[in-house]
C-alpha cells in the first residue's frame, strides 16, 4: 500500500557549505530510526571516500523516513540532503526541482552567506515552502536570536517561525520534525488511477545493483516487473528492482504517488538514463512530459589525456560512469596534437574539477594529464569567423585574431567588516569592478564584475584566506567582454608544454609568466642537461629560469656480478618512466605541472 | 668468444669482520672447513667448463669477502684445475684481493708460489681517523707495510681508496691523493664512498649520524681525481680506475668489453657465449646453500641459467662499455647485437648527448666525455631506460 499524499512531506535541506546539513540529517534519521545506532555514524550520508575525506557533501543523498507525528499519524519524509559548496549548486537545483518544500539551515555562528541566499532564492523559484532552521545553536559563540532577525531582515521570511536547534547535540529536533509535517505541503497533485509519470532525479553506478535510478513518482504507481519507458531517451526497460533508502538500500513491492525511492532495470548502456527524462508505462503511456532540469552551464574547461594512450577508451568509460552520477561534468573527444587523444571536460568550478580528477584516478585507476583550467573565449577572426575556445593550445596566429571577448561574471562577496580591505584589494587585483557595497550589522556584502579567468585559479583559496575562511562567495555568468588577452606558453627547452599554455590578461602575463618559471624550477628534479624553463608570448621570452645540470650521477663501482641487477634496475626506471613527460631532451614528472598550475599568487 | 678474452671469476666469501659501508657477498664464519672449498671449487670448475669446452682462459680474479685468508693450497688447487679443464694461458693475469693486515701479508709469498702474479689490496685510507670511520681492522702503518711486501712479493700490485668520506675536502683528498700516487705500482682503484642498501651506514645514515658530501662536493673530488692523476700519468681507463698505460687490469676489461667470463662460487655471476647465444649464470648467494650443493654429486651450486636477449645484451654493453674510457666500438656492438646501434637507440638522443658533449663526437665509436663520465648513470638512463 502506498502513502495518501497527504502523509507525504518530501523536502530538501539547503544552506552554505559546513552549515550542518549532513549532520542535521543524522539526527532526522536517527530520531526517526532510519538506522540502528551502532550503525550510525557523522555525516552517514556522505558515503564517498571523498567526501569523508574532505569533510563536504559532493552529492545529494535521499533517504526516507517514517515519522509518527503527535497528531497520531505516521508520515512519510523523504529527505534530501544537498551540497554546500557552489561547484555542486546543480545537485541542489535538482533536488529543489524534485520536492515541496526546504529546510534553510543558517549557522547560528556565522549567519546569512553567500550560498544562503542563492539556495533560497533557487527554493522560492520551485514555489517552496521554506523552514528557517537556525543550526548550532549547542555552541557558546551561537547568536540564534541575531541571525534569526538575519534572516528576517536579508532573506524576507518570518523570523517567528524559525526552528532553533542543534544537530550535533539533538537539541530542537522534535519541534523541526513537527514544523516539517505542520508548515511543507504534501505532493501538490498525484493520482494513483492515472497512467504512470515519474521523474528521473538522479542515476548512478553500484557494483551490486548496477545502475540505480532516483525517481519522484508523480501519477500512477511503479511496480516490479512493469515495462517502463523513458520518454526522452525512448529507452524501453523492465523493472527488476523497485527500493528505497532507509539510507541503506531496501526493496519494496511498489512507489506510489508522490514518493521517493529507487528502481533498477538491468540498464547496460548509461546514455539511457538522462537526469530530468519523464518514466512512463510502455502500454500506457502520460500524455506529457514533465519540463524535467535546466542543463548546467559548464564554468571552467581543461582537457584530460591518459598518461597511455591505450588507456583512452578506460577514460571514455570512466566518464561515462561519472556523468551518469554527476549531471553536471560535461565532456566530448578531443584530438591534440602533442598530447594524443582525450576529453575536453567541463565543470562547475575548479573544486569540481579537482574532485573528478581525483576520482577518475582513484575510483577507476587512470593515469591523467590535465591541461591548465580554462574558460571558453570568443575569438573574432579577421576574416570574420567567430570561435569559440576551449584549449589555449588551439589558438589562432595573433594576425588572424581581430579581437577577443572573455566571460565576466557578477559576484557577490559576503564578510565580516574587518576583512573588507584585503578583499577589495583582491577584487582590484583580479581586474574586478564594483557594483555595490552595502552592510548589514558587522557583515559587508560586495558585489563585483569579475572576468571569471581571474576567478578560475585560485581566487576562492585566495578569498578564504584573506577572511580566515569567514567570507563566502558566490558568482553568476554575467556577459562577455572584449579584453587584451594574450596565448602565453611555457618552454622546457625551447619545446612547448601544451599541458601549461594558458590565455593570459597581457599586463599580468610578465607576473604570471615569471611566478610559472619560478615554481617550476622547485619542482623539475635536476638531470644531467642544463634546463631552461621559459614563459613566452608570441615567440617572447617574457620570463626565464634555469635549473642546473647535476654535477655528479655515476655509479661508482661495476663489475661483471652487477650487471644483471643494474640492467634490471634500468628496465625497472623505463616502467616508471610513463608518467614522465619528455620536452626536448629532458624528462619531468607529471605531478610537476599539476603541481605548478597549483600555485598561489603569494609571492 | 672462443678465442677471445675468457676470465674466471672465484668467490671466497668470508671476512673477519663486516665492513660498515659493505654490500658485498662476504659473511663472518667461525670456522672455515677449508678441505671442503677447495673440492666444491673443482667441481664448479668442472661443471662450467663442461659447458665452455677448449677456451683459452686471460684472466682469474679471487675477490670476496677476503681471498686473502684463503689457503694458499687452495688457490693452487684452483687454478689447477682451471689450468686441467680449460688452458690457463702462460700469461694470464691471476688476481688476488687481500686485505692489508699483518697476518695476510705474511702469506703473500704463498701466494705468488701458487699462481697469484697481481695483488689487489683494499687500503680505503690513509689515516687512522679514517680508517676506524669506515670500521676497517688495520691502521695506516700496517697498510703502508702491506704495499711494501705487496711489491716485493708480485710482479703487479694495485690497491683501493675510498674517498668522498664524510667531512672529506678536495685539498685533504689532494694530500691524500699525492702519497697514494707516491706508493702506487702502476694501478689505483679509487671509489666513491656509497651507502648502499642494508649495510650498517645505511641504518647509521638515515638516522642522521653522519652526513655525506652534496653532489657538488662529491662532484669537485672526483674531477680533482681525474685531473690529478691524469697529470701524474695515470689516467682513469674507467671511472674508479686508474693506470699507468698498459698496466690496466685485463680482468676487469674483460666485464667492461663483454667479453666472457666464468662466476665460481657463491654469488658469482657468469656470462658465457654457447653456441652463438648469451647465457648469465648466478651461484646461490649463500655458503652454506652452494656449498653442499656444489660438493654433492649431481647437482651443482648455480641457479638455472638465463639467457640474456640481444636487447639486454644491448643494455648490457653500453652498461659497462660507456665506463671506459676508450668507450664502445660500435662495429663490436653491431658483431655482437646483430644491429647497428641506431636500431637500438633513437638517433637523436645520441646526436642530442654529443650535442651537450656529454658523448664524444666521434662517429666509429661510442664514448662519454668527461662531463658525460660524471652524469653517466643519467645518460644510460635516457639512453636505455
Ligand atoms: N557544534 C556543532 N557543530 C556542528 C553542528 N552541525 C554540524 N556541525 C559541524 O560542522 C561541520 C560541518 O557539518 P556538515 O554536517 O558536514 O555540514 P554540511 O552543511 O553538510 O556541509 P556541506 O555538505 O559540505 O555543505 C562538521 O564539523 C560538523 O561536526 C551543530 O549543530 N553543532
Ligand atoms: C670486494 S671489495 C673488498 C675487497 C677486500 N675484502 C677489502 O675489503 O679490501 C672491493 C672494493 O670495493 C670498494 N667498496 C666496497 N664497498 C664500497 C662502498 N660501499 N662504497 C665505495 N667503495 C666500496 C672497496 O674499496 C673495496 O676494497
Ligand atoms: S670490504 Fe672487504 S673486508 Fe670488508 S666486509 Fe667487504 S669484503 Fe669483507
Ligand atoms: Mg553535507
Amino acid at each position: 500500500m502506498t502513502k495518501p499524499l497527504a502523509h507525504i512531506r518530501n523536502f530538501a535541506i539547503i544552506a552554505h557549505i559546513d552549515h550542518g546539513k549532513s549532520t542535521l540529517a543524522d539526527r532526522l534519521i536517527q530520531t526517526c530510526g532510519g538506522l540502528e545506532e551502532r550503525e550510525m555514524k557523522e555525516q552517514v550520508l556522505d558515503s564517498m571516500d571523498i567526501e569523508r575525506e574532505r569533510g563536504i557533501t559532493i552529492k545529494a543523498q535521499t533517504v526516507r523516513l517514517a515519522y509518527k507525528a503527535k497528531d497520531g499519524i505516521e508520515y512519510q519524509l523523504n529527505l534530501m540532503d544537498t551540497p554546500g559548496h557552489v561547484d555542486f549548486s546543480y545537485e541542489v537545483s535538482r533536488s529543489l526541482a524534485s520536492c515541496e518544500g526546504s529546510l534553510l539551515v543558517v549557522d547560528s555562528t556565522q549567519g546569512v552567506e553567500a550560498q544562503t541566499l542563492a539556495n533560497v532564492y533557487q527554493a522560492l523559484e520551485n514555489d517552496h515552502e521554506i523552514i528557517p532552521v537556525i543550526n548550532k545553536v549547542d555552541l557558546p559563540a551561537a547568536m540564534p536570536e541575531e541571525v534569526a532577525k538575519e534572516v528576517e531582515d536579508v532573506i524576507g521570511l518570518p523570523a517567528a517561525d524559525a526552528v532553533f536547534c542543534s544537530g550535533k547535540s539533538g537539541i530542537g529536533i522534535g519541534e523541526l520534525l513537527e514544523a516539517i509535517v505542520r508548515k511543507l505541503p504534501p505532493p501538490l497533485e498525484g493520482d494513483e488511477t492515472k497512467p504512470l509519470k515519474a521523474l528521473l532525479v538522479d542515476s548512478w553506478y553500484d557494483s551490486y545493483l548496477g545502475v540505480v535510478i532516483l525517481v519522484r513518482v508523480i501519477d500512477g504507481t511503479l511496480k516490479k516487473g512493469m515495462r517502463i519507458q523513458f520518454l526522452n531517451t525512448r529507452a524501453v526497460r523492465d523493472i527488476d528492482r523497485v527500493g528505497m533508502f532507509t539510507p541503506k538500500p531496501v526493496l519494496i513491492d511498489e512507489l506510489g504517488p508522490g514518493e521517493m525511492g529507487f528502481i533498477t532495470a538491468s540498464i547496460k548502456d548509461i546514455s539511457e538514463t538522462q537526469v530530468g527524462d519523464t518514466i512512463t508505462e510502455e502500454k500506457r503511456q502520460c500524455t506529457e512530459r514533465l519540463p524535467g532540469f535546466k542543463p548546467s552551464v559548464p564554468m571552467v574547461f581543461c582537457s584530460l589525456f591518459p598518461v597511455d594512450a591505450k588507456q583512452f577508451e578506460d577514460l571514455r568509460d570512466a566518464l561515462g560512469r561519472l556523468k551518469l552520477n554527476d549531471a553536471s561534468l560535461h565532456y566530448e573527444p578531443e584530438n591534440s596534437q602533442a598530447l594524443g587523444l582525450g576529453f575536453r571536460c567541463g565543470f562547475l568550478g575548479l573544486l569540481h574539477m579537482e574532485i573528478i580528477q581525483e576520482r577518475l584516478e582513484r575510483e577507476y585507476d587512470l593515469d591523467l594529464i590535465p591541461t591548465a583550467p580554462s574558460v571558453v573565449y570568443h575569438i573574432y577572426k579577421t576574416n570574420g569567423e567567430k570561435m569559440e575556445l576551449y584549449n589555449p593550445v588551439d589558438m589562432p596566429d595573433v594576425v588572424r585574431i581581430d579581437h577577443i571577448e572573455e566571460p565576466w561574471i557578477k559576484a557577490t562577496i559576503l564578510t565580516p567588516d574587518e576583512y573588507l580591505g584585503g578583499l577589495l584589494q583582491l577584487c582590484e587585483e583580479r581586474r574586478g569592478e564594483q557594483i555595490t557595497l552595502t552592510y548589514a550589522g558587522h557583515r559587508a556584502m560586495m558585489e563585483y564584475y569579475l572576468p571569471l579567468n581571474e576567478i578560475v585559479f585560485d581566487f576562492y583559496d585566495r578569498l578564504k584566506s584573506i577572511s580566515k575562511g569567514y567570507a563566502s562567495f558566490d558568482y553568476e555568468i554575467y556577459g562577455y567582454r572584449e579584453s587584451d588577452l594574450v596565448k602565453m606558453e611555457i618552454k622546457v627547452n625551447g619545446e612547448p608544454v601544451d599541458a601549461l599554455a594558458m590565455i593570459v590578461w597581457r599586463k599580468n602575463a610578465e607576473k604570471r609568466g615569471r611566478q610559472l618559471c619560478e615554481r617550476l624550477k622547485e619542482l623539475i628534479p635536476r638531470q644531467m642537461f642544463k634546463i631552461a624553463v621559459q614563459a613566452a608570448i608570441g615567440g617572447k621570452i617574457i620570463a626565464a629560469e634555469h635549473i642546473s645540470a647535476l654535477r655528479k650521477d655515476v655509479t661508482a663501482k661495476c663489475y661483471g656480478g652487477d650487471v644483471t641487477r643494474k640492467r634490471k634496475l634500468l628496465e625497472k626506471q623505463k616502467k616508471g618512466k610513463a608518467k614522465m613527460r619528455q620536452y626536448g631532451n629532458v624528462d619531468i614528472p607529471q605531478s610537476a605541472f599539476i603541481n605548478a598550475l597549483k600555485m598561489g599568487d603569494d609571492k | 668468444m672462443p678465442g677471445g678474452l675468457f676470465a674466471v671469476y672465484v668467490h671466497w666469501p668470508f671476512c673477519l669482520s663486516k665492513c660498515p659501508y659493505c654490500d658485498f657477498n662476504s659473511h663472518v664464519s667461525a670456522a672455515v672447513d677449508h678441505d671442503a672449498w677447495r673440492r666444491a671449487f673443482e667441481n664448479g670448475i668442472a661443471r662450467t667448463a663442461a659447458l665452455t669446452p677448449g677456451r683459452t682462459v686471460t684472466s682469474v680474479f679471487f675477490g670476496g669477502g677476503t681471498p686473502s685468508l684463503m689457503e694458499p693450497r687452495t688457490v693452487e688447487t684452483v687454478l689447477e684445475a682451471i689450468a686441467r679443464h680449460w688452458t690457463l694461458d702462460r700469461r694470464a693475469e691471476v688476481t688476488l684481493e687481500a686485505n692489508p693486515t699483518s697476518v695476510e701479508a705474511g702469506r703473500f709469498a704463498d701466494f705468488a708460489a701458487a699462481g697469484v702474479n697481481r695483488v689487489s689490496l683494499g687500503i680505503q685510507a690513509l689515516n687512522d681517523t679514517d680508517l676506524a670511520f669506515l670500521g676497517r681492522t688495520h691502521s695506516a702503518e700496517e697498510a703502508l707495510d702491506a704495499i711494501a711486501i705487496a711489491k716485493r712479493s708480485f710482479p703487479r700490485s694495485s690497491f683501493d681508496l675510498i674517498y668522498a668520506r664524510p667531512g672529506q675536502t678536495v685539498r685533504s683528498w689532494q694530500d691524500e691523493l699525492q702519497q697514494a700516487l707516491d706508493l702506487a705500482a702502476g694501478h689505483l682503484s679509487l671509489y666513491q664512498l656509497t651507502i648502499e642498501q642494508g649495510t650498517r651506514f645505511a641504518t647509521l645514515h638515515a638516522r642522521g649520524a653522519f652526513e655525506m658530501p652534496d653532489d657538488d662536493t662529491a662532484g669537485a673530488l672526483f674531477e680533482t681525481t681525474r685531473e690529478h692523476l691524469a697529470a701524474a700519468g695515470m689516467p682513469a681507463y674507467e671511472i674508479s680506475n686508474h693506470a699507468r698505460p698498459g698496466q690496466e687490469s685485463l680482468h676487469n676489461l674483460t666485464y667492461w668489453r663483454y667479453g666472457d667470463y666464468a662466476g665460481i662460487g657463491p654469488g658469482a655471476h657468469g656470462r658465457l657465449t654457447i653456441d652463438g647465444r648469451k647465457l648469465a649464470t648466478r651461484g646461490h648467494r649463500a655458503p652454506a646453500i652452494w656449498l653442499p650443493r656444489a660438493l654433492s654429486e649431481d647437482g651443482h651450486g648455480d641457479h638455472v641459467p638465463e639467457e640474456v636477449s640481444p636487447q639486454e645484451q644491448a643494455t648490457e654493453i653500453l652498461m659497462m662499455g660507456l665506463r671506459l674510457a676508450e668507450g664502445v666500438p660500435l662495429s663490436r656492438f653491431e658483431s655482437e647485437t646483430g644491429k647497428p646501434l641506431h636500431e637500438w637507440i633513437d638517433a637523436r638522443k645520441i646526436d642530442a648527448l654529443r650535442g651537450e658533449d656529454l658523448l664524444s663526437p666521434e662517429k666509429e665509436t661510442l664514448r662519454a666525455t668527461d662531463s658525460g663520465m660524471q652524469r653517466l648513470d643519467g645518460i644510460l638512463k635516457y639512453l636505455l631506460g
